[in-house]
């Protein structure tokens, strides 16, 4: 018996239908206000078009959104991801102008500071049952604090090509940060779908207790998704300080926490824990990324942005909720005779 | 009669008196009446604020809006007053919006079993729009009524000054206690935090008491604006970003647990006294960094919420 691999039903079940179902509609409003968005052509071995640029923009909230999932789905939250951008990138920067590291060792250094700031929130949440909530809410404060530190309170600025290409290269015509993005997904995706891990973080997530009991070690998955949540960040961090060649260590990622956590409950996601999906996530990201662009291509004003943004968030909210579902149930069986 | 209950509202104030100590000892001016009354002075609509997320919190709640509701207070506060509305009408005005806005998120949050963090999140991109959709500019605030309450107040000896912020402070926090220790609200918030299901149980009005809670923490956020717009004597929508971090951080360095049920108001104000204090040790100091503030900060909740998980090993490995 073979069933369609695509089908709606399929879509529906998997709970990517709703996610899909949104992204195709804000599409088609900026279709329907810029035709020409979505052209594409391809120039001095990029292709460029609307479709690469909402890619492109999203990726550093969709890196974050990916770390971030296994986070939520073990019940927990990251709200320290911006801080830890502004560290990888201070690292980053400072190794470039003070020292002849090639790049590589400079991302490797960078993506480490990430993972030890992911460990240090893991340690607390796993370590010492701290809420994670207050955990991260530690790094997000004292975070940005220690970049400045790192940076003498200045924003350092460096001259390094082979860096920038991190965040402005092309390959194969697609931006680096767009490639970026597929391979952490596929990555994150064999690291948890292929072995047995992907089923533990949701068990330490539906419940921790009955997961420890059934022997798993609900102190080291904890350990682990903080630290992958870091080295997203870090990374993500790294593509931002190489956008712009230089570490702003006030700007960089502010508020970006809250945009990945809007990804993942979009992509379906309960900040309960559990169920997961990184796709989905990744969706909500380019969601996110697509209302930001619509609003700025329909020439209303920007002031409008936010509260467009709270209305559409409320709206993807209550229309996943269940409780909803059943009433518009109630409703439409009301209604037919 | 301390308890053991009371540990961590005792440490909070225990490091005040060593911090203020040590600030003496070093600088000229430090140890002076002066320097403690302008710590309510400065922090009166940041302890307002978080008096009202102690509630929340204590319910097992957070409230991520309350620095999207003090802008947009301000904002609607100097441009009403701009054009020539009275100031009988205004305050109520924006009161009432800030419960309303309260209200409709704890609706959101009980009826439709949404998440506390998302809703409020919303809450605040939506209040922080609707601030700048009012005013994108900082707005003046020019009234006869905010000259005079402004120079409001009276001197103690030692040129302390105690100003219409201190005082308005003063009665919020004694209304607060009062509501928490000796009203059944207070008690039904408690309950709530400690286990919501059994409250419902023990026929707790969950539904009342979670509309009620939101309702009062934007009301007090509101009410905080008001406080900030006679402190800056203007309106601006970009105002109090991030204060609902500030906010938690003297929650929790107040010693109340962020799952809800337990925890005191005067714990608050203790945790937003030390954060001032901090604040003002820096800049006595004049050659730190301000960021150093956020580092210290962010170690203090760190070293808080230690404490509270040693005192707590019942908490267990129930995470």
């Amino acid at each position: 018996m073979s069933r369609p691999l695509f089908s709606l039903d399929a879509m529906r079940r998997h709970g990517a239908l709703w996610p899909l179902v949104a992204l195709g509609l804000i599409w088609l409003v900026i279709f329907l206000v810029s035709p020409g968005f979505f052209a594409f052509s391809v120039q001095d071995g990029r292709i460029l078009g609307g479709v690469v640029d909402i890619m492109n923009r999203g990726a550093p909230v969709a890196l974050i959104a990916i770390g971030m999932s296994l986070v939520i789905a073990t019940g927990g939250i990251d709200l320290s991801v911006g801080a830890v951008m502004a560290i990888a990138g201070a690292v980053a920067a400072n190794l470039l102008v003070g020292s002849e590291l090639p790049v590589l060792v400079i991302m490797g250094a960078g993506l480490c500071a990430g993972l030890v700031a992911g460990l240090m929130n893991g340690a607390l949440v796993a370590g010492m049952g701290i809420q994670p909530i207050v955990a991260t809410l530690i790094l997000l404060v004292a975070g940005r604090g220690v970049a400045q530190l790192l940076n003498d309170g200045q924003i350092i600025t460096f001259q390094s090509e082979a860096f920038a290409f991190i965040g402005v290269g092309a390959l194969l015509g697609l931006p680096m940060p767009v490639w970026f993005v597929f391979l952490v997904l596929i990555a994150m995706l064999g690291l948890t779908r292929a072995t047995a891990l992907g089923l533990f973080i949701e068990a330490v997530g539906a419940n921790a207790s009955a997961s420890r009991y059934a022997g798993i070690s609900v102190r080291s998955i904890k350990l682990a998704v903080y630290a992958i949540a870091g080295a997203c960040a870090a990374l993500a961090g790294l593509i931002a300080t190489a956008d712009i060649q230089g570490a702003d260590a006030n700007n960089v990622g502010l508020w970006i926490e809250l945009d990945a956590i809007l990804a993942v409950v979009i992509g379906g996601t309960s900040l309960m824990g559990g169920r997961y999906s990184l796709v989905l996530a990744v969706i909500g990201a380019l969601i996110i990324q697509s209302l930001n662009t619509a609003i700025i291509l329909s020439g209303i004003p920007p002031k409008f942005n936010l509260v467009i943004k709270a209305v559409v968030i409320i709206g993807v909210l209550l229309l996943q909720s269940s409780i909803v579902q059943a009433q518009f149930a109630m409703l439409r069986a009301r209604l037919a005779p | 009669m301390i308890t053991h209950r009371h540990t961590p509202v005792v440490i909070t104030i225990v490091l005040f008196a060593a911090l203020f100590a040590l600030g003496s000892a070093q600088y000229e001016g430090f140890f002076s009446l002066r320097v403690f009354l302008n710590l309510f002075t400065d922090n009166a609509f940041l302890a307002v604020t978080a008096m009202g997320m102690t509630f929340v919190i204590l319910s097992g709640g957070i409230d991520l809006s309350v620095g999207s509701v003090i802008a947009f207070t301000g904002v609607l506060t100097a441009v009403l007053i701009q054009a020539g509305w009275p100031l009988y009408v205004v305050f109520p005005l924006v009161l009432a919006i800030g419960w309303g806005f309260g209200a409709g998120m704890g609706c959101l949050i009980h009826y439709y079993r949404l998440q506390p963090f998302i809703v409020t999140l919303a809450g605040m991109f939506l209040m922080r729009g609707l601030a700048i959709v009012v005013s994108e500019r900082s707005v003046p605030i020019e009234h006869a009524a905010y000259d005079a309450i402004n120079t409001m107040g009276f001197m103690l000896p030692g040129r302390g000054f105690v100003g219409a912020q201190t005082i308005l402070l003063a009665v919020v926090l004694v209304g607060a206690v009062i509501l928490a220790h000796y009203r059944r609200f207070g008690t039904y918030v408690y309950a709530i935090g400690g286990d919501r299901e059994a409250a419902g149980l023990m026929a707790v009005p969950v539904a009342h008491t979670t509309i009620g809670i939101y309702a009062l923490s934007s009301f007090l956020a509101a009410l905080a604006g008001i406080m900030f717009s006679f402190y800056t004597s203007s309106g601006y929508a970009l105002a109090a970003v991030g204060l609902e971090l500030d906010a938690i951080a003297a929650v929790v360095i107040g010693g109340t647990l962020l799952t809800g049920g337990s925890g005191y108001i005067v714990g608050t104000l203790a945790g937003v006294m030390l954060m001032g204090l901090v604040q003002t040790y820096i800049s006595f100091n004049g050659s730190l960094n301000s960021w150093w503030t956020k580092i210290v900060v962010g170690l203090l909740v760190l070293i808080f919420v230690c404490v509270q998980r040693i005192q707590q090993p019942r908490m267990g490995n129930s995470q």
